[in-house]
């Protein structure tokens, strides 16, 4: 009789063909039965160009396929991935396990956000904010009728606000962000940023809808220059920047 | 009131603040410490109206600034409609108490009431 195959029989693949390993800790929580969050360890063979994404595959692959991570386009591009590695939020797929020196690793999920189960969070809060600011060009006329020509910027212009457009909604900056982490109202570092690509964008006549938005009890004031939104920032969007910029609009120091 | 408002005016208050302080810790110079808080130093100071003028609006704009930064972390630190009335109102009424406290002591000085 045929014997079902056993799961790393099934995908046809060995684990890396490494002489070097580390001890991968898997933050383990189903928030329908646990009452805490603990952690499984794994020994994971790695490469030099492995990243932590891939580990945890591996683990998924040859260990515990049970383990819950959000991911997609293995690139730092689609903003899935993010996750709290080794005390500091990152991108799993854009972290490798060589250029974290050490050999335990710990993954975790992001902080401020709810945790669907393991390394998986729920985005909703996230995409709510970044919605409420109206993260599309405002304005009466449209270059997609008849007629009309496209709206033209000069490299100037689009240097105002390029670094601000590189975001992937990841949501490392609303992790690392401490008035997230008690405000359950707070807009976000990731939000204003977002605010700030808009209104910053010539093209946009939607300033003052913008601008009113953010400036509520729980809006761009309740951030209070901690900077942790920028040195996590896996693309160099820089929400701090963007939020003292947006500040200067409010204080009448740029119009 | 709108957040921005509020925010310019709790920037004004500290910086006005800085400069008034500034005067006050050079007035306070003029004597030694331990003398300066004497009963009669400091009656003596309450008596001079330019002085206590300036010290009733360092204990506005840090009143002002003071409770708006309280709120602030109240508000931070716990959500919902009616919790933040009730801080929002609070932190107005303390505001005005504390003003008013304060105002009481220099005008009971000045009519002879000590
Ligand atoms: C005169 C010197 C002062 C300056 C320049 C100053 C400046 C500031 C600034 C810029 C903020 C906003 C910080 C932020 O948004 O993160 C702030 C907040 C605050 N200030 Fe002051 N302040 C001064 C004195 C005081 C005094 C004497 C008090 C107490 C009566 C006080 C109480 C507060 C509180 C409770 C907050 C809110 C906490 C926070 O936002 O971090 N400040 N101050
Ligand atoms: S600003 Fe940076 S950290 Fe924040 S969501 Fe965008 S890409 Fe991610
Ligand atoms: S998998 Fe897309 S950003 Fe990491």
């Amino acid at each position: 009789m045929a014997q079902t195959p056993s799961l790393a029989e099934e995908s046809g693949s060995t684990p890396f063909s490494s002489s070097q390993s580390i001890t991968l800790r898997i933050a383990r929580y189903n928030p329908q039965h646990d009452s805490a969050k603990s952690f499984m360890e794994f020994q994971v063979p790695y490469e030099k160009w492995t990243t932590v994404l891939e580990a945890i595959l591996e683990v998924k692959k040859h260990f515990d396929h049970s383990v819950a991570v959000r991911y997609s386009c293995r690139q730092a591009t689609c903003g899935s991935c993010g996750m709290i590695i080794n005390g500091k939020p990152r991108l799993a797929c854009f972290t490798k396990i060589s250029e974290l020196n050490s050999n335990v690793i710990t993954v975790e999920p992001m902080n401020n956000f709810p945790i669907i189960r393991d390394l998986a969070v729920k985005f909703e809060r996230l995409f709510d904010t970044h919605h409420k600011i109206k993260p599309y060009l405002i304005r009466d006329d449209t270059e997609i009728t008849t007629n009309t020509k496209e709206f033209l910027q000069s490299p100037e212009e689009l240097e105002q606000y390029i670094q601000f457009s590189n975001c992937i909604k990841c949501g490392l900056c609303n992790s690392a962000c401490p008035t997230m982490a008690t405000d359950s109202s707070f807009v976000g570092p990731q939000a204003l940023a977002q605010a700030y690509r808009y209104v910053a964008d010539s093209r946009d006549k939607g300033k003052d809808n913008r601008l009113k938005i953010i400036d509520d009890s729980h809006g761009i004031w309740r951030c209070h220059f901690a900077g942790s939104c920028s040195q996590v920032c896996p693309k160099g969007v820089d929400p701090a920047m963007g939020i003292q910029l947006l500040r200067g609009y409010m204080l009448g120091f740029r119009s | 009131m709108r957040e921005s408002i509020i925010m310019k005016i709790h920037y004004g208050t500290a910086l006005a603040a800085v400069a008034l302080v500034a005067v006050h810790i050079l007035m306070r110079l003029t004597q030694g410490f331990a003398e300066s808080l004497e009963y009669d130093s400091v009656i003596t100071n309450y008596k001079f109206l330019p002085y206590a003028g300036m010290l009733e609006i360092i204990l506005i704009l840090l009143s002002i600034h003071g409770f708006n930064g309280l709120r602030v972390i109240l508000l931070e630190l716990k959500q919902g409609k009616t919790y933040e009335k009730a801080v929002s109102y609070g932190c107005v009424v303390a505001m005005i108490a504390l003003i008013g406290y304060g105002t009481r002591t220099i005008i009971m000085v000045n009519t002879g009431m000590t």
